[in-house]
């Protein structure tokens, strides 16, 4: 998806994981993706320029569709669809 | 003629189910053979970062990374003289485990340490908390716990603890699609 797409997206959760460093962000993905319904969008917001990398793949392994990224002022912005 | 695909059909379908039964399973093995914190940290960095992928993770702590499973506020009793000196000169627990370069008589280590909680990397001691929840399992080596004089009671609360020999490791890693040493 575009970056334009991307900011239209409505997420169903956001997931700050801002104030942790590898492997916090993937932690809290982890977490945080049982609250969320198949077909739904979870957002997850990280400090960590490895958590670019790793979100993807990890959505791989777990069978989610991995969406893309935003990258913001010191952060990043990444989505993926359950 | 029927007879015979039908016989080969059954040995290939044995074959393959043998094969599956071989096949590594999504599991992680770590041997955790170091005491250093910068070793051990990435040890658990890795454990708990395959758990959140899902993996099946079982550390095996041998030799000095034993150590790093000590509480610091128990105490074995009933040692001997080389087990009590040896248990006074090892890190008693992971706070107390210095880093494999740069430690500088304690400075180096320090100064990590507060550079990590200033860039927001989770501490040694947090890390093996949370392994504990993800359900990380450890094994500690037996044979090290006896060199080194441990006793199970001076070892930290940890869910899923248990003391093995290393047939259970090599079993564990057999299964296991990833091995590592550390």
């Amino acid at each position: 998806m575009t970056v334009e797409e991307l900011k239209g997206l409505k997420s169903d959760k956001v997931v700050d994981a801002r104030g942790t460093a590898c492997p916090g962000p993937l932690l809290a993905a982890k977490k945080a993706i049982g609250d969320i319904q198949p077909g739904q969008i979870m957002e997850v917001l990280s400090a960590d320029e490895g958590t670019k990398s790793d979100i993807p793949k990890w959505s791989k392994k777990q069978n989610y569709e991995y969406l893309g990224s935003i990258d913001e002022d010191g952060m990043y912005r990444l989505f993926l669809k359950k | 003629m029927a007879n015979e695909l039908e016989l080969q059909v059954k040995q290939l379908e044995a074959q393959l189910k043998e094969l599956q039964e071989n096949q590594p399973k999504d599991q992680l093995s770590i041997i955790v053979f170091s005491g250093d914190l910068d070793k051990v940290l990435a040890a658990f960095i890795i454990a708990t970062g395959a758990r959140a992928m899902d993996s099946e993770v079982k550390m095996f702590f041998t030799f000095w990374g034993t150590s790093i499973l000590r509480a610091k506020n128990k105490s074995g009793n009933g040692k001997d003289f080389m087990s009590n000196m040896l248990g006074w000169m090892l890190p008693k627990g992971s706070t107390q485990a210095k880093l494999s370069k740069l430690n500088m008589g304690g400075m180096g280590t320090e100064m990590l340490k507060s550079v990590m909680k200033k860039k927001n990397v989770s501490s040694l001691e947090s890390l093996i908390e949370v392994a504990g929840e993800l359900g990380v399992e450890i094994a500690i080596c037996q044979m090290s716990m006896d060199l080194m004089g441990f006793k199970k009671e001076e070892m930290i609360d940890y869910p899923n603890l248990s003391y093995v020999g290393v047939g259970t490791y090599l079993s564990d890693a057999q299964e296991s699609k990833i091995q590592l040493f550390i």
